[in-house]
């Protein structure tokens, strides 16, 4: 299967763990990255909230190169899934606004004709892939972790632009991965709640109280590690969990996969491989319980 | 068809002890522990959680509180936890919320309890009014006349009339749940409808306010509100306009501001987010105490081998990019 890759800013930035354990997981499943290399970022909600029409051209230009390659786009950013959803959606319902971001397009050498599909990697995974064919690349069970999943906000919300309404079971294919893999998934509320990250630069102590309430909820109810399906939620709740645990006034001391690290794990890579590593919270207490050194 | 209703009961004269590792709220929140009774009540397939709690109140537990008036999810007085999030109890079919046998229905944990469902309103009229919601005019009346606006400028602000003060959209308020000051959802959609309505005269002086602290600049973005709301209003939409609006008018000296301008700098200027220059520029680049405060981060990312590159790469191709911000790119061009 081909794809249309986008990988978002900060898996080329500050998370080049999900770049690269996203590429080893796409190898074993025999997914084809096509990566768009000009693709712009998407402005993470905060351009298009400040100027629709910007927003929706930039991110048409994306939607179109994908279009081009006649293939799904693919994403491993919640927040680029929400923003991209969000301008498919608007783009695909209403022709004034496909006209006129196609208007800014018009020099680009592309015209966006609205039929892109954009799909997280986890719904690759669980809709188009599915459980059966993960099922026999599983050479290693995670049996004995308890693993709490971390959602998010733009991978569920808001529902009409992601799907849900078609398809509710979206809000539990992190728990299914998690049980394919012979872990235990944590219940919790504060799965489907916000990191906090979208505030982090201009209302720190409340952002990192956000991620910090929700990561002891879910290590009050025995999780090992925490996974997302986003690297901004990673950036909050890793590289900040020491400003977290300031704020919290206790400590946390809970790990963070990127979602493609954690299935990367049972299809055997080595943790370097995926570099586990390189991680702000260290990742080997938890990895010595499954007996994989780092 | 029996039901299995768990209600989260609370009596403030003989407050249950602590929840432990099971039980939510967690410890370190700060709302109060409930207990959790189990009831069973014959009812309809196509029954409604309030019939229930009604059915529970009149013939099992004459004690259980619920505040509920209309039952047609127009009077906004049943808003509760319905299986770990805001919703009318009226307008929640038993049968799509009953999972593993069960629905559980509880006071919001973001909000004080007066006893078992009902929670203290409170923080929500305060709220309300802090944002001024009626019309303001300092023009004379036209003689003989009242403020007369075309059909078309209050069909813009349907959505934003049709709240019902339910108070869900609060409850679920993530911001909120951590800053209590915050003015929340509900409160600044209704601002923005006073904001945007022809006939009020004040919209300079309540965008000044409404961008101050604990104002639009304090929602983080989580769209629980949008989700929750059962009249569609979709209150943060409504805080983007405000925003938007604020920035027009010139309210541009606060970190929520600094924080836009710099993305769009880094994405017109190389097509990426720039997320070394992201922080230092939001926080004001002579903010010397928030600068200190952003150190420690850098220091664990390049410690963890995960620095961004200092020198921040361009994308191929980024001339469409400058084209786009050419054509649209507004104040950010």
């Amino acid at each position: 299967m081909k794809v249309a890759f986008w990988p978002g800013c900060v898996s080329k930035g500050a998370c080049p763990e999900l770049y690269v354990s996203t590429h080893k997981v796409a190898e074993a499943l025999g997914l084809e990255l096509v990566e768009l290399r000009e693709a712009p970022c998407t402005g993470a909600g905060v351009l298009s909230e400040q100027n629709p029409d910007l927003s929706d051209a930039l991110n048409g230009l994306t939607l179109a190169m994908a279009e081009r390659e006649g293939a799904d786009l693919m994403t491993i950013c919640s927040t680029c899934q929400g923003v991209l959803s969000a301008t498919q959606h608007g783009l695909s319902t209403d022709p004034a606004r496909l006209e006129r971001a196609n208007r800014a397009l018009l020099d680009s050498g592309y015209e966006y004709r609205a039929t892109t599909r954009v799909k997280h990697l986890l719904w690759i995974l669980m809709e188009d892939i599915g459980v059966d064919r993960l099922r026999p690349l599983i050479k290693r069970q995670l049996t004995g972790l308890k693993i709490a999943p971390f959602y998010g906000c733009y991978i569920l919300r808001p529902e009409e632009y992601l799907g849900l309404k078609e398809r509710p079971e979206r809000s539990t294919y992190l728990e299914q991965i998690i049980s394919l893999i012979g872990a235990t998934p944590v219940e919790y509320h504060g799965k489907s709640k916000c990191c906090g990250f979208p505030m982090v630069t201009f209302n720190r102590d409340v952002s990192l109280k956000m991620g910090g309430k929700h990561m002891l909820e879910a290590k009050s109810k025995g999780a090992d590690l925490l996974v997302t399906p986003c690297p901004l939620c990673h950036l909050n709740l890793d590289a900040q969990q020491p400003d977290a645990e300031a704020v919290m006034n206790q400590p946390i001391g809970v790990p963070i996969f990127h979602l493609p690290q954690l299935l990367g794990l049972a299809f055997g890579f080595s943790p370097e491989e995926l570099r586990l590593n390189h991680h702000v919270v260290k990742t080997e207490p938890v990895l010595e319980k499954v007996e994989l050194k780092v | 068809m029996k039901w299995n209703v768990v209600v989260g009961r609370y009596d403030p004269t003989n407050p249950p002890a602590r929840n432990g590792a099971n039980g939510y709220p967690p410890p370190y929140e700060n709302a109060p522990p409930r207990n959790y009774q189990s009831f069973e009540v014959e009812l309809p397939e196509h029954a409604v959680v309030l019939d229930a709690l009604i059915e529970i109140r009149e013939y099992q537990d004459e004690s259980l509180v619920v505040r509920c008036a209309c039952r047609s999810a127009i009077c906004g007085s049943c808003a509760m936890w319905v299986n770990g999030h805001a919703r009318l109890a009226c307008k929640s079919k038993l049968r799509d919320f009953t999972v593993d046998g069960k629905v559980t229905v509880e006071s919001p944990p973001s909000m004080p309890v007066i006893r078992d469902l009902a929670c203290d309103m409170t923080p929500f009229w305060e709220k309300n009014r802090k944002v001024r919601p009626w019309l303001e005019n300092r023009l004379p009346i036209p003689e003989g006349e009242e403020y007369r606006v075309p059909n078309a400028a209050m069909e813009n602000l349907i959505q934003e009339v049709s709240c019902i003060s339910c108070g869900a959209c609060l409850m679920d308020c993530e911001s909120f749940a951590i800053n209590k000051d915050f003015l929340g959802p509900a409160a600044l959609a209704k601002a923005y409808r006073y904001t945007a309505d022809p006939r009020d005269d004040q919209e300079k002086q309540r965008l000044k306010e409404y961008s101050e602290a604990n104002g639009v600049w304090d929602c983080t973005h989580c769209y629980e509100c949008v989700q929750q709301c059962p009249k569609g209003v979709a209150p943060l939409d409504q805080i983007l306009k405000l925003r938007r609006l604020a920035v027009d008018a010139g309210f541009t000296n606060n970190p929520g501001t600094r924080h836009a301008d710099a993305f769009a700098e880094s994405v017109r200027d190389s097509g990426r987010l720039n997320e070394l220059t992201l922080m230092p520029k939001s926080v004001g680049l002579f903010n010397i105490r928030a600068q200190l405060q952003a150190l420690p981060t850098a220091l664990r990312l390049l410690r963890a081998g995960k620095l961004p590159p200092v020198f921040h790469e361009k994308i191929p191709g980024l001339k469409r990019v400058k084209n786009i911000f050419n054509k649209l790119g507004g104040r950010f061009k």
